[in-house]
């Protein structure tokens, strides 16, 4: 009996990652909408993969702050641009929307319905909230959330945080660490939002707690932008003029929603697609020369490289602490310093963690380039540990 | 009384029994009788069988902090002048877990494990909260 690991393992050589585009974070748009954003990341993308609009068939979008309860918002932004697809989606899955894209896409070409897949999202950052509009009432949230006084995510995050403490021992500096070796990366990235600029420890440590143990220089900073990546049939690949990036393992989970639904507390489906996508690859966890993980905050990388398997359960906080997980070091985590360093913009958030892996597997990771950079793990988290996507990347298919 | 400024929860029939059951200073939580299962946030079926409406039943207020976060940085509307404070996820007796605030105590003082006890604030003639406090009976 065919199981669903080997049907995904079928699918995902159809096609590879031929074009990215990114915009550096943006503070204010001006007059740029969040289609307008995505637009400009659009043009990026097919420019790199060699493409004309007109040759997009798929695709996969997550639709920007500004349009976030817009019904039908594929076939608008298909329409806006005149495209003619035969598959298009909302992937309603957050900062897991970018991993999950990828996946998708090769799953609609291995189908056969489309050949060149366009990948987007962005937003012009607003202050609707999350989870739902200020005007829209959730019906769990609301009620069982909100009259407590939650500060956005940042309270989720920290009560997984302390847990982790409670239960493992992690502590503070230990998570800062992540922050700083991350920002050793950023320091000579130009989308960074502080080029040049690295952070020690202590710094971390010294930054305003916001709520504990969480503090400023360990959180993400909303932004605007936009990001896309384009997914062409293998047998195209070459028209693109560069190197093609190939999915070679793939794996999806959904956790709970918010965290008062949670049964599964520090305990996530990470710790399914994290092996799975490894052993789909036909590698193991040593062989991984990137770890591309969605970085909200630095115990969403702690607690993502620990469930994915790098290290035994409750160990990740020892684990980043003997490690240099900067570009140069001996375990390089987003050496594009992460969103920590670019910020995140919308449901772009998981996108920078896909375009900075396809750069190292390249070779154009410039003076940040991860050396011997062969495979990467790449992992999109959405909403709260809720939607979770593991892939490998790979210079070969 | 002036006016509540922090978000009001807007009952709906499927959850117009807990916040009645607070206005009478009663924590409810709906139990599935064929799963023996309890079951938060409040679901039209029972997620086991599918069933329901899954019945309300009072649950003894007792619990401990299974989590917690002190919120030094409000956000919310109208918690502005409550910080710091202590956003929690409390373990009933029973097993279920909810959100919600740590009060009547020092937010350094708070920690997980820690046995609480439900207690009820009116924040308006509609809407009473059901809260925590610290309580030195084990559990």
């Amino acid at each position: 009996m065919r199981r669903t690991k080997a049907v995904l393992r079928d699918v995902i050589g159809a096609g590879a990652i031929c074009g990215i585009g990114e915009l550096q974070a943006i503070r204010d748009p001006g007059e740029k909408t969040g289609m307008g954003l995505m637009v400009d990341a659009t043009k990026l993308a097919l420019a790199d993969a060699n493409l004309e609009i007109s040759d997009i068939d798929g695709l996969l979008v997550h639709s920007p702050d500004d349009f976030l309860n817009l019904l039908y918002f594929p076939a608008y932004f298909a329409e806006y641009l005149e495209l003619d697809v035969r598959y298009a989606d909302q992937v309603d899955l957050a900062g897991a929307a970018a991993a999950g894209m990828v996946w998708r896409a090769m799953a609609a070409i291995s189908a056969g319905q489309c050949r060149n897949v366009l990948c987007v999202a962005g937003t012009v950052r607003d202050r609707y909230g999350y989870y739902h509009r200020a005007d829209q009432p959730h019906p769990a949230k609301s009620e069982f959330q909100d009259p407590f006084g939650p500060m956005a995510v940042n309270t989720e995050y920290a009560l997984m945080a302390m847990r982790h403490m409670h239960e493992y021992g992690t502590t503070s500096e230990q998570l800062a660490k992540i922050a700083a070796d991350q920002r050793r990366s950023g320091a000579l990235n130009p989308e960074s939002l502080y080029p040049n600029q690295t952070v020690t420890v202590e710094e971390v440590l010294e930054s305003r707690l916001i709520c504990d143990p969480l503090r400023l220089l360990e959180i993400v900073r909303p932004t605007s932008g936009a990001a896309a990546f384009v997914i062409r049939a293998a047998d195209q690949v070459a028209d693109s003029g560069n190197d093609p990036v190939w999915l070679r393992g793939a794996s999806e989970r959904h956790d709970g929603y918010i965290s008062l639904g949670r049964a599964n507390f520090i305990e996530t489906g990470i710790r399914k697609t994290g092996p799975e996508a490894v052993e789909m690859a036909g590698i193991r966890h040593e062989d991984i020369d990137l770890v591309s993980v969605y970085d909200s905050y630095t115990i969403t990388t702690l607690l993502t490289i620990e469930e994915a398997g790098f290290c035994p359960t409750g160990q990740g906080g020892p684990f980043v602490a003997e490690r240099d997980l900067s570009y140069a070091g001996d375990f390089p985590v987003n050496s594009h310093g992460g969103q920590l360093c670019v910020g995140q913009a919308g449901m772009a958030g998981g996108m920078s963690h896909v375009t900075e892996a396809v750069r190292q597997l390249r070779g154009e990771g410039g003076s940040r380039q991860v050396a011997g950079c062969d495979l990467a793990f790449v992992h999109g988290n959405g909403g709260v540990f809720t939607d979770h996507v593991s892939i490998v990347l790979g210079k070969e298919r | 009384m002036t006016s509540y400024a922090k978000p009001l929860p807007e009952p709906s029939p499927l959850t117009e029994p807990f916040w009645q059951a607070a206005r009478d200073r009663k924590l409810v939580v709906q139990w599935c009788e064929q799963c023996d299962e309890w079951m938060f946030y409040p679901r039209e079926v029972c997620p086991a069988c599918l069933e329901g409406p899954p019945e309300w039943r009072q649950v003894s207020g007792r619990g401990e902090v299974f989590s917690y976060t002190v919120v030094r940085q409000p956000m919310t509307a109208g918690f502005e002048a409550d910080a710091p404070y202590v956003y929690a996820m409390i373990e009933l007796e029973e097993g279920v877990r909810l959100i919600s605030n740590v009060v009547d105590t020092d937010v350094e003082a708070v920690e997980i494990g820690m046995p609480v006890a439900v207690t009820f604030v009116e924040a308006t003639a509609e809407i009473t909260l059901p809260l925590f406090k610290p309580s030195p009976s084990a559990r």
